[in-house]
């Protein structure tokens, strides 16, 4: 039932929405402090000016290996971090330049869903006080009505109303991960970062999750920046998909237009790595050389040239533009 | 089919019968497992009816002195006899554990309200507020506590403060010079959750600051809280004995522990009449160990780490 309800939101929201967050040129770098008086000695560029638009009603894909930035943009978006330089719009107003008091009201409109459903849930603070506390403390509901408003949506998520009194350590880590859905969800918000809300659980409570997801997404409208490093997760969730690589993105375009046709020497890197369900299916595997570099000191010219198969003398000295291939399909490559 | 949503539901109802069991109620289980922590428990307990109730039950007073009487050693009538001005050492025992318990309790009070509350807003707010009462905390770091002390106590004799009053001024005193330990350790710890990805999600919705700070992250620095407090009272007691024992904290007439233990100074009372001072020293022996036996017992059971129950 869920599969179709993905394939008819693939048709809905194929990027010709109304934007509802726009990034653009997007910087977020971590000072590296040393010496006596802790000056700063150097940059981690977790993120080095990445744009993108996110459609109303319609999930981005965000992936790339650990340590590539992603969960920053993520937090960066909702300004849970400052930025480095650069613009975050949310529907139209620009997250970073909004009043402490703005903001607040602001959050209620997004809401993110972390990847470690441990850490993310106060172990002194219960599940039903945990999910509705945020209703009362903007005032959304009175003290009377929050009760049946947490449960509903505690129902809606797959949890029972005795679970309402009981403390985070009681519960499983799927089970947690829906808790922290149910909090994020009962804002009612329009947009939803998940920040690899899957990648802590079990195979089989993935696709449970996954599910939920994507039938509140048909249900309420929700608008996701899904972020991954699984790529089947991914097709299977998202409309459209950015790769990113160091900081940067690598590629971007519309899910079937990507894994059909990848331009970008990373990504299809990254395709050949995904298992296939068939022990007898030969295929081409490309294995990237050397590790990742540090974001401190990243490479000249294109950043993946360390590892690049294609890697040429342009590759380290100028920085590919970020070209657009039609279909909505772009790609930072000098060879695509 | 049928069959099958039975047993699911028959098993969700076995679930619900299970006991939901807060941190808290945790905590105390293990703590109640503790052997050596229930014996200073115990013994405390012991402690404050002795030295809260025991004396309603004396035949003599306070103040009341019997000079044939004096110097008597422990016997029927004077069960640890009676000091130079033959006043019952029992019963001043017992009020001047009074006196150095509720010490111990309001000058720890005090300093975990201090500490409590300046390391809090250290850690929370971090930059300007976070620098200042550090440094601060520094200052009195740096400051020798026992010299200050002393000079405060000299003070307070100079200004000629009444023995009665002069007991608040000196749990204030004792208090103020003890919040520092506490600030840095509730400061560091709010450093910590506040990195948490729980207090990421606070923010993510949009919680205020009060709500923040006293939600979620006291109730995460209680524990630590409790424990620091709990051996912090056994360090005040200490401090007020030291201090009477001086003759700079609380002074006679009003008995403390630490002043009663001040007749040992006296050779031939340190020589032949042990019973003046021996009752009060053996107080603070067993009141300060059964703190610190209580303290250790509350570390171990508010440790999120010991997983074992």
């Amino acid at each position: 039932m869920s599969e179709s309800a993905v394939q008819l939101d693939k048709t809905r929201g194929s990027g010709k929405g109304e934007p509802l967050v726009q990034v653009e040129n997007l910087k977020k770098y971590f000072p590296i402090t040393g010496g006596v008086f802790q000056r700063r000695v150097g940059d981690v560029r977790a993120v080095d000016g990445v744009s993108f638009t996110i459609n109303r009603g319609e999930s981005f894909g965000l992936v790339g290996e650990s340590g590539c930035g992603k969960s920053t943009i993520g937090r960066t978006l909702l300004r849970l971090n400052d930025k480095t330089d650069g613009t975050v719009h949310f529907d139209g107003k620009d997250l970073h330049e909004l009043s402490k008091n703005e903001l607040r009201k602001m959050r209620t409109k997004m809401q993110i869903v972390f990847q470690d459903p441990f850490s993310s849930l106060n172990p002194r603070i219960k599940v039903g006080e945990a999910i509705g506390e945020a209703l009362l403390d903007h005032g959304l509901v009175s003290r009377k009505e929050l009760k049946d408003r947490v449960i509903e949506t505690m129902k809606i998520c797959g949890l029972a109303d005795y679970h309402y009194d009981r403390f985070p350590h009681e519960f499983s880590g799927g089970q947690r991960q829906r808790i922290g859905i149910a909090r994020a969800l009962i804002m009612q918000p329009e947009f939803i970062v998940a920040d690899e809300p899957v990648s802590a659980l079990d195979v089989s409570i993935q696709a449970q999750i996954i599910n939920l997801m994507s039938d509140l997404q048909r249900e309420k409208q929700l608008t996701y920046l899904f972020i991954s490093h699984d790529l089947s997760v991914v097709e299977h969730l998202c409309n459209r998909v950015g790769v990113m690589y160091l900081g940067t993105m690598m590629e971007m375009a519309p899910t079937d237009e990507l894994f059909s046709n990848p331009l970008h020497p990373y990504t299809k890197a990254l395709m050949s790595a995904i298992p296939v369900p068939d022990p007898t299916l030969k295929r081409e595997r490309i294995v990237l050389q050397g590790d990742i570099p540090s974001p401190a000191n990243p490479p000249s010219g294109c950043k993946f040239h360390t590892r690049c198969p294609m890697a040429s003398d342009i590759c380290k000295q100028q920085v590919p533009e970020y070209r657009d291939m039609g279909n909505e399909h772009f790609v930072a490559c000098h060879f695509a | 089919m049928e069959q099958s949503e039975n047993r699911t539901e028959q098993l969700q109802e076995q679930l619900k019968i299970v006991k939901t069991e807060s941190p808290w109620k945790i905590a105390v289980r293990r703590f109640t497992k503790n052997r050596l922590a229930l014996i200073g428990l115990i013994i405390l307990v012991i402690m404050f009816l002795i030295c809260f109730i025991g004396p309603y039950f004396s035949p003599y007073t306070l103040n009341e002195t019997d000079v044939k009487n004096k110097n008597v050693p422990p016997g029927s009538l004077h069960w640890l006899g009676t000091d130079k001005l033959g006043r019952d050492i029992m019963l001043r025992v017992m009020l001047a554990g009074r006196i150095s318990l509720t010490v111990g309790l309001v000058a720890t009070a005090i300093s975990v309200v201090i500490g409590a509350t300046l390391g809090a807003v250290a850690g929370f707010y971090r930059r300007y507020a976070d620098t200042i009462i550090m440094r601060i905390a520094d200052i009195f770091l740096a400051l020798p506590t026992l010299p200050i002390l002393i000079t405060l106590g000299a003070i307070l004799s100079d200004l000629k403060v009444t023995p009665d009053k002069r007991i608040y001024f000196l749990m204030l005193i004792i208090g103020i010079l003890g919040w520092v330990g506490l600030a840095r350790l509730v400061r560091s710890q709010i450093l910590t959750l506040r990195e948490q990805e729980f207090m990421q999600a606070t923010e993510a919705l949009g919680l205020r600051d009060n709500r923040k700070i006293f939600r979620h992250l006291m109730p995460n620095t209680i524990p630590i809280i409790i424990v620091s407090a709990t051996l912090g009272v056994a360090g005040a007691i200490l401090t007020e004995s030291a201090l009477s024992f001086l003759g700079l904290g609380v002074v006679p007439p009003t008995p403390s522990w630490g002043n009663m233990i001040n007749a040992a100074n006296n050779l031939i009372d340190f020589r032949k009449r042990p019973w003046i001072w021996i009752p009060p020293g053996m107080c603070i022996l067993i009141t300060v160990t059964a703190i610190n036996l209580i303290g250790d017992g509350l570390r171990d059971a508010l440790d999120p780490k010991m997983k074992n129950r």
